[in-house]
């Protein structure tokens, strides 16, 4: 079986999100890896949330807010834009790939360009491979797990 | 006030009136050629000369020029009055023989043909006779000083310095307007394109009533065209207005409001069809656009309602081509969806108010209003030549017979299955409804989306049709989309209710969504005091915490994620809801 990317998607409610639903009300055809939660305003992206997300078994997380100077909080996205560098710096600590987290600009119109974005980002995912961080975040779960399974 | 005679009638008029002025109060006619209303007499002519005498010591003198004394007596028909006048304008006549003020003036004055003919006679009916109107008008009440005499004695011409373009000048037209031979035009000699010469959309006075249903129906002045704000000078207006309500005082102000709701209703503008170069638009006359045809058939419009080709002849058949410029890849993809409705109507007018054939070019007809697939089926019976294909071109080189002189309109017929070339005199263009050009940017301002073409997006497309994502700001027409007025109204009234409603509420009610700050973890760091755009955080000093407004509060979330000892909670919107949430997706 091919590799499916679990990808999470942290989207602004005001202009990615409606962006994002465009792209369904629109019918346009995409990649299903990603899988959306909505906040309020990129601001609100905790990067808690990210490393959750990648301990949890993400392969990528993808946050996406208003184009700068379009924020409907003003100036949100650009809490944003200082917080994602600084936690790629940590992630490549950790070893992980830079490019597992990336942050995206997509206004409520653009239906589109969230289509095309979550087909690039998946397929960049699939080329990086499974992180398979829940594996090494959760070590005493699976070995609780196997030993129910194996019945100890 | 001064008591004098004229012609032995006793008058009396106030000091410093000129002795034109005081015989025309007693409908004593003298005439003049120089002299106009707005000018300040300058007596070049000598047409107006008359016989004074005062103390029984008579002179001749001009009307225009000279005040009234006491106890003066003006003939204005006496011989040597007359004398004197036929001279002066034998002598006019002798340089200038075929001027027709002048012709007039002599005829008046018994005086059959020129007695002799200068060796610089001018021959011209609209010659320059040296009047000085014109150089007077222009330093003295324009102020530009474009134009003087140049010249001495009888060789004196006038003209701009050295006869070349004047960069003083200001284009104004004063000088034609008060040569009184014509000699002077306002021409545009630099051969701009003119669409349509007859169809005049723009104000052409800079003092003029912005609509006819303006409100308030008063005009006003362009102080962008208007010459005293150019110049200083003019102020003619100022003069005529008997109840001295001009005033150049009067500056543009700038209202602030505070309110609580705002619609925005900023409208559509028409596509310039100008790029689409098969059409021909800006280059042949008679190809226009569905407003200019609107303008002229506007009974207020420039041919008073009359459909007329830009030779003023009435077009013996009319094409009418449909989405010019939508349902379009090249330009607009969108449906402008009034476009059918008033096409037909055009159509009906034309057939109503002339004798035309009118072909109507359409892609599909879209009437889906209430009564206007019935409007178009009785126009189904008007014998209009409805053809189902989009216009693809608007040529004028003929090559069949009865296409001499004709714009020949190209189009495949798609029901006949045939390309057709349908000659015609007259091509409307309905061109597609267009978001203002600064759409985008406008939108911003008040937090407000727009769509890829420049369409205010609304809060929800079927739930909250005239709201959008900032709180109090409403939408309506065709900033949102494009519709006809029917939709409009309805919208703008929906805009308003909201509005209304709010006003009337008197409070707002807030959603649940806020920040919330626990004063037992805060630890008093002020992280988030800077973060709020809304100024919403407060800071406590007595208690050394930080407390949220939450009237204030839009909860964007910002700070939650900020505080380093998560001692704020975005309402709905909890660490703990998200990553349930992420939970729920990871698994």
């Amino acid at each position: 079986m091919s590799f499916e990317p679990r990808i999470v998607g942290f989207l602004c409610n005001w202009c990615s999100y409606t962006g994002a639903d465009l792209a369904g009300t629109s019918r346009l055809e995409y990649l299903p890896n990603c899988r959306v939660i909505r906040v309020m305003c990129s601001g609100r992206v905790d990067p808690t949330f990210i490393i959750k997300a990648f301990a949890m078994g993400a392969d990528g997380v993808l946050v996406s807010g208003c184009h700068p100077g379009d924020c409907h909080y003003i100036e949100g996205n650009y809490k944003t834009m200082r917080r994602i560098p600084l936690l790629r710096n940590i992630l490549e600590q950790f070893g992980i790939d830079r490019d597992r987290l990336r942050l995206t600009f997509v206004s409520a119109s653009e239906g589109e360009l969230w289509a095309k974005i979550v087909n690039e980002f998946t397929e960049r995912i699939k080329e990086l491979g499974p992180l398979g961080m829940d594996k090494v975040a959760n070590p005493t779960a699976e070995a609780e797990a196997e030993a129910v399974a194996t019945g100890a | 006030m001064v008591n004098l005679t004229i012609n032995g009638q006793p008058v009396e008029v106030e000091e410093g009136t000129t002795i034109l002025k005081a015989a025309e109060s007693i409908d004593v006619e003298i005439p003049t050629l120089c002299h106009h209303e707005i000018l300040k007499p300058f007596a070049d002519c000598r047409v107006c000369v008359i016989e004074a005498s005062v103390g029984g010591k008579s002179r001749i003198i001009t009307a225009c020029s000279n005040v009234v004394e006491e106890g003066m007596e003006v003939q204005t028909e006496s011989e040597w009055t007359l004398r004197s006048r036929k001279v002066v304008i034998s002598l006019l006549l002798s340089r200038w023989p075929n001027v027709p003020i002048l012709k007039e003036l002599a005829e008046q004055h018994g005086i059959d043909s020129p007695p002799f003919v200068f060796d610089n006679a001018e021959f011209e009916e609209d010659a320059c006779v040296r009047c000085g109107r014109c150089v007077v008008v222009c330093s003295e009440v324009v102020g530009a000083n474009a134009i003087s005499f140049a010249g001495r004695g009888s060789d004196v011409e006038i003209m701009t310095p050295y006869g070349e373009e004047s960069p003083d000048c200001i284009a104004c037209g004063s000088c034609a307007t008060v040569c009184p031979t014509g000699h002077i035009k306002v021409v545009d000699y630099r051969e701009r394109e003119l669409v349509h010469s007859d169809i005049q959309l723009g104000p052409n006075s800079p003092i003029h009533i912005p609509t006819m249903q303006a409100i308030p129906n008063a005009p006003f002045i362009d102080t962008e065209s208007c010459i005293h704000f150019q110049t200083g000078g003019c102020k003619v207006c100022e003069i005529v207005c008997e109840p001295g309500a001009v005033n150049f005082d009067q500056v543009d102000e700038e209202h602030e409001f505070e309110v609580g709701s705002i619609v925005l209703a900023t409208g559509f503008k028409q596509f310039d069809p100008t790029p689409m170069k098969q059409y021909g638009y800006g280059k042949h006359p008679n190809v226009i656009t569905g407003l200019e045809f609107e303008r002229m058939n506007c009974a207020s419009g420039s041919t008073s309602g009359q459909i007329l080709c830009a030779d003023g002849k009435p077009p013996e058949s009319l094409a009418i081509l449909h989405c010019i410029g939508s349902r379009d890849k090249n330009y607009n993809e969108y449906c402008s969806r009034v476009c059918c409705m008033y096409a037909l109507k055009f159509a009906h007018l034309v057939k109503d108010k002339t004798e035309a054939e009118v072909y109507d070019l359409y892609i599909d007809m879209r009437c889906p209003g209430k009564g206007y697939e019935e409007f178009y089926d009785r126009l189904l019976h008007e014998d209009i030549r409805f053809i189902r294909g989009k216009g693809a071109e608007v040529e004028t080189v003929p090559l069949y017979e009865g296409e001499e002189g004709k714009l020949i309109v190209r189009v495949e017929d798609t029901l006949a299955g045939s390309i057709r070339r349908i000659p015609v005199d007259m091509v409307i263009l309905c061109a597609a409804l267009e978001p203002q050009a600064d759409a985008k940017e406008f939108s911003r301002l008040f937090g407000v989306s727009t769509d890829k073409y420049g369409w205010m997006i609304e809060k929800h497309p079927k739930l909250a049709p005239v709201e959008t994502a900032s709180d109090g700001v409403f939408i309506a027409g065709c900033a949102q989309g494009p519709k006809d007025i029917p939709d409009t109204v309805a919208q703008g009234n929906a805009a308003a209710a909201m509005a209304l409603q709010n006003i009337n509420k008197g409070e707002v009610e807030l959603e649940g969504f806020f920040a919330i700050v626990d004063d037992k973890l805060c630890s008093g760091c002020r992280v988030c005091n800077d973060l709020c755009p809304y100024g919403a955080i407060i800071f406590d000093e007595e208690k050394n915490v930080s407390r949220v407004e939450e009237a204030l509060c839009k909860a964007c979330g910002t700070c939650v994620s900020a505080c380093p000892s998560s001692a704020i909670t975005g309402t709905h919107f909890t660490d703990q809801q998200i990553l349930a949430e992420l939970e729920g997706v990871m698994s």
